[in-house]
């Protein structure tokens, strides 16, 4: 490889010139070289990124088309290559496997939805009026991340008390105190009323981070076109609507998909919520791979299971970025 | 792609399939020194308690064979998943306590030392061991993979407090008497309108608790959870009976509370007998509760049957509890892994663990000791020897009390929050029995 030199002169075909030839010599343009000790210097990186992620992945991948159970688990290695068996035992709709499956993906499909929505709206509401400067606005600030700052385990086991029936105080105080219910005491972490105690305890953990994020993109909203807008007589809501939206619309797309895969995902919350098994109606789809797995000893099941969440989110995040996030030179 | 980056790529994929094949092959344990890892389940009122009992143990073993112990004693809600991946890494402890519901399921995977040769002498012979405890060491006909150290049994445990209120005199013997002793049991003591003493109480959101119940309500009934096939039946009229008839004593017979649909706990139910909250209790071992409470109105009996003059099979009380000891085939310190052995299942430390811990010495010798001669342990004793069977010997076990279990914690909820009919019962065991086909 040879480094260039900008050449000042006109065209050597150019005869017409005559005078003394005047090079002036500019500094070299320093040319990207490829040098090999970039990549030795991330190499420890690199191995690490694939002993972590890309490893265990293909390991997923490869469960879910052999046998892996009791008998075979010693030597996870030589199980039995079993083809597409595992997927079809998880997708025949006949099966009471195969129907757990499909209605848990609309289950927390809807639960997904729910949580995002309620998340980003509350923390789009606190963020918007957090972004106006008054008296305590600090102190609200910090309040507010409170739930996000705490370890997810402790504010889910705090919940776990809050809920309960007998000695909870969220029937102390609906049923004892505010005498609702007819005197019954209803059960929130048992039958249908499970799914909407995880949703609100999901939504408790999650808006704070869509607050911080908003809160975060609106410092970049200049206040000049607000009292421009104010001046032509635009509403408080014209003005969110048609300012504020579009300008934090970059943060917001980024916002949303990382909260949608991370409660489509959600764990935690319904595990330390439940136990190991949720009740039916707040059966989200790893809770259910992991039943799948851990409660049968079907390891090969779950591995299939969890492909199709890996396709299906794939899939969906594809399309998203494709479609919603802003396209730029750099992210097209 | 220049030459540079196909080097970097190939030496890259290289070094990680060597880091991480090495990674899943089997590790060390101790590197052959005179060190040993043990894992201990919780066997006290908590891991604290455990650990105390046990260094106290170790450390006479250490100081008698020079072999140190590293111990970890891990909650039952962390032990299977933990032995599970030590199973398949293939990196574990030395020596490890496991439920000997799970000896079986366990066995199948090939991971632990067969007890037989030096290791049967270490552990002084089958014949030295109380025989239905040695029967939960591994499947029938072939070599056991465990041995037995603690033996737990259920009995029926009552506040005989509340039993004087309600002028109740003598323990049921008979599930119907069960039901009506609970009935006179349950009350509003403090005219609020709302029930506040109930007659049973039961960790309802327990899977264990649940499978057990189960199991023995089953057997009672006259039903098995396995046929001679290894298939599960969990879903024959006797077992369903069974489960009909525990799951009716929150739906329907109204004795037990329904926020015991909540309880994860068996020392949650505990609690509510101590507390005068409920007046009877199925468990294996609230001694240790009791006492920490300094609560005395309590008396023992065993379970009732489902009719008097039950016999065989159908007079079970209890299945065959316990936990049982097993050594890691990756140890690299057998020596030192089955001297432990031998100090766990000696006489001496039979009698002094099993007293710590309110349960039964596993091996005959040790119920010379007069610790071992009280009324409770009799009939405890009596109930292990005469009148447990062990939980099905098939590999499937695990996931049958993992099934069942749930199944039934479905059930109570849907009790608590509303109505549960026999054909509830036969449809959640049907469809647990149908998972259990799904998966072999």
């Amino acid at each position: 490889m040879s480094r260039s030199v900008i050449d000042s002169t006109p065209a050597a075909t150019d005869s017409s010139v005559s005078a003394p030839e005047t090079r002036i010599p500019l500094p070299p343009r320093r040319r990207r070289r490829r040098s090999p000790l970039a990549y030795w210097l991330i190499l420890p990186a690199v191995l690490l990124e694939l002993l972590v992620h890309l490893i265990p992945m293909v390991l997923g991948v490869w469960i879910a088309f052999i046998s892996l159970n009791q008998l075979t688990l010693t030597n996870w290695v030589n199980a039995p290559f079993v083809g597409l068996q595992n997927f079809m035992n998880g997708l025949d709709p006949n099966s009471s496997i195969g129907q757990a499956f499909f209605a848990t993906i609309g289950r927390t499909l809807l639960y997904t939805v729910l949580v995002v929505g309620f998340s980003w709206t509350l923390g789009m509401a606190a963020a918007v009026f957090l972004n106006s400067k008054f008296r305590g606005r600090a102190l609200l600030r910090t309040f507010f991340l409170v739930p996000y700052a705490l370890p997810a385990y402790v504010g889910t086991i705090a919940w776990a008390f809050m809920f309960n029936n007998r000695d909870g105080a969220i029937n102390q105080v609906l049923v004892d105190t505010m005498g609702l219910f007819d005197g019954d005491r209803p059960f929130w972490l048992l039958g249908d009323n499970a799914f909407g105690a995880m949703v609100i305890v999901n939504v408790w953990q999650l808006w704070p981070f869509a607050f911080l994020m908003l809160m975060a993109a609106l410092q970049n909203v200049p206040n000049d076109v607000y009292e421009a807008a104010a001046l032509d007589g635009a509403s408080l809501w014209q003005q969110f609507r048609t300012i504020t939206l579009p300008m934090v619309q970059p943060a917001n797309g980024v916002l949303l998909l990382v909260m949608s895969l991370w409660t489509f995902n959600q764990f935690n919350v319904p595990f330390v919520l439940f136990g190991a098994t949720s009740p039916e109606s707040a059966t989200l789809i790893s809770p259910l791979i992991y039943q799948n797995s851990f409660g049968s000893w079907n390891f090969g099941l779950g591995g299939a299971m969890s492909v199709l969440l890996l396709l299906v989110l794939l899939v969906a995040s594809a399309f998203y970025i494709r479609m919603v996030l802003p396209k730029g030179k750099n992210n097209d | 792609m220049n030459k540079q980056f196909k080097l970097f790529a190939s030496v890259t994929a290289v070094a990680a399939m060597t880091i991480g094949l090495s990674a899943c092959a089997s590790s060390d344990s101790g590197a052959g020194s005179e060190r040993i890892t043990y894992w201990a389940s919780n066997q006290g009122e908590s891991l604290t308690v455990d650990e105390e009992v046990l260094t106290e143990s170790l450390d006479r073993f250490t100081e008698e064979t020079g072999v140190e112990v590293d111990l970890e004693v891990i909650s039952w809600t962390d032990l299977y998943n933990r032995i599970l991946t030590a199973v398949t890494s293939g990196d574990g402890p030395d020596v490890l306590n496991i439920g000997n519901t799970w000896a079986v399921t366990l066995q199948q995977t090939g991971a632990f030392d067969p007890v037989e040769g030096d290791l049967l002498e270490a552990v002084g012979g089958a014949d030295r061991f109380l025989a239905p405890s040695w029967a939960t060491t591994g499947a029938e006909g072939e070599t056991p993979t465990s041995v037995p150290i603690y033996g737990q049994a259920y009995s029926m445990y009552y506040n005989t407090a509340l039993f004087a209120d309600a002028g109740i005199t003598t323990a049921p013997t008979t599930w119907d008497e069960l039901v009506t002793t609970a009935k006179a049991l349950t009350k509003d003591t403090d005219g609020d309108g709302t029930i506040d003493q109930w007659g049973v109480t039961h960790a309802g959101a327990s899977v264990t608790q649940n499978a057990h119940q189960g199991f023995i309500r089953g057997v009672q009934n006259g039903g098995s959870t396995f046929d001679s096939d290894g298939q599960g039946t969990f879903d024959s009229a006797e077992q369903v009976a069974g489960a009909t008839q525990f799951v009716n004593l929150m739906a329907v017979d109204k004795v037990m509370a329904p926020s015991d649909a909540e309880l994860t706990q068996e020392a949650m139910g505990v609690t509510n007998l101590i507390d005068g909250k409920a007046g009877i209790i199925f468990s294996q071992s609230p001694l240790k509760n009791f006492a920490s409470r300094d609560f005395t109105d309590w008396a023992v009996a065993p379970m009732p049957l489902n009719e008097a003059g039950d016999t065989g099979d159908k007079a079970t009380e209890s299945f065959v509890a316990g936990i049982n000891l097993s050594v890691f085939k990756n140890s690299d310190n057998k020596e030192g892994a089955y001297s432990l052995m031998n100090w766990l299942t000696s006489d001496a430390e039979q009698a002094q663990l099993n007293d710590a811990y309110s349960s039964l010495p596993v091996v005959d010798a040790a119920y010379d000791d007069e610790r071992f001669q009280t009324d409770v342990i009799k009939q405890k004793q009596d109930t292990l020897a005469n009148h447990a069977l062990p939980m099905p010997l098939v590999p499937e076990e695990g996931q049958m009390e993992t099934l069942v279990g749930t199944a039934l914690k479905n059930l109570f909820a849907q009790a608590a929050t509303g109505t549960v009919t026999e054909a509830d019962v036969q449809d959640a065991l049907t469809d647990a029995n149908n998972q259990m086909l799904a998966a072999q």
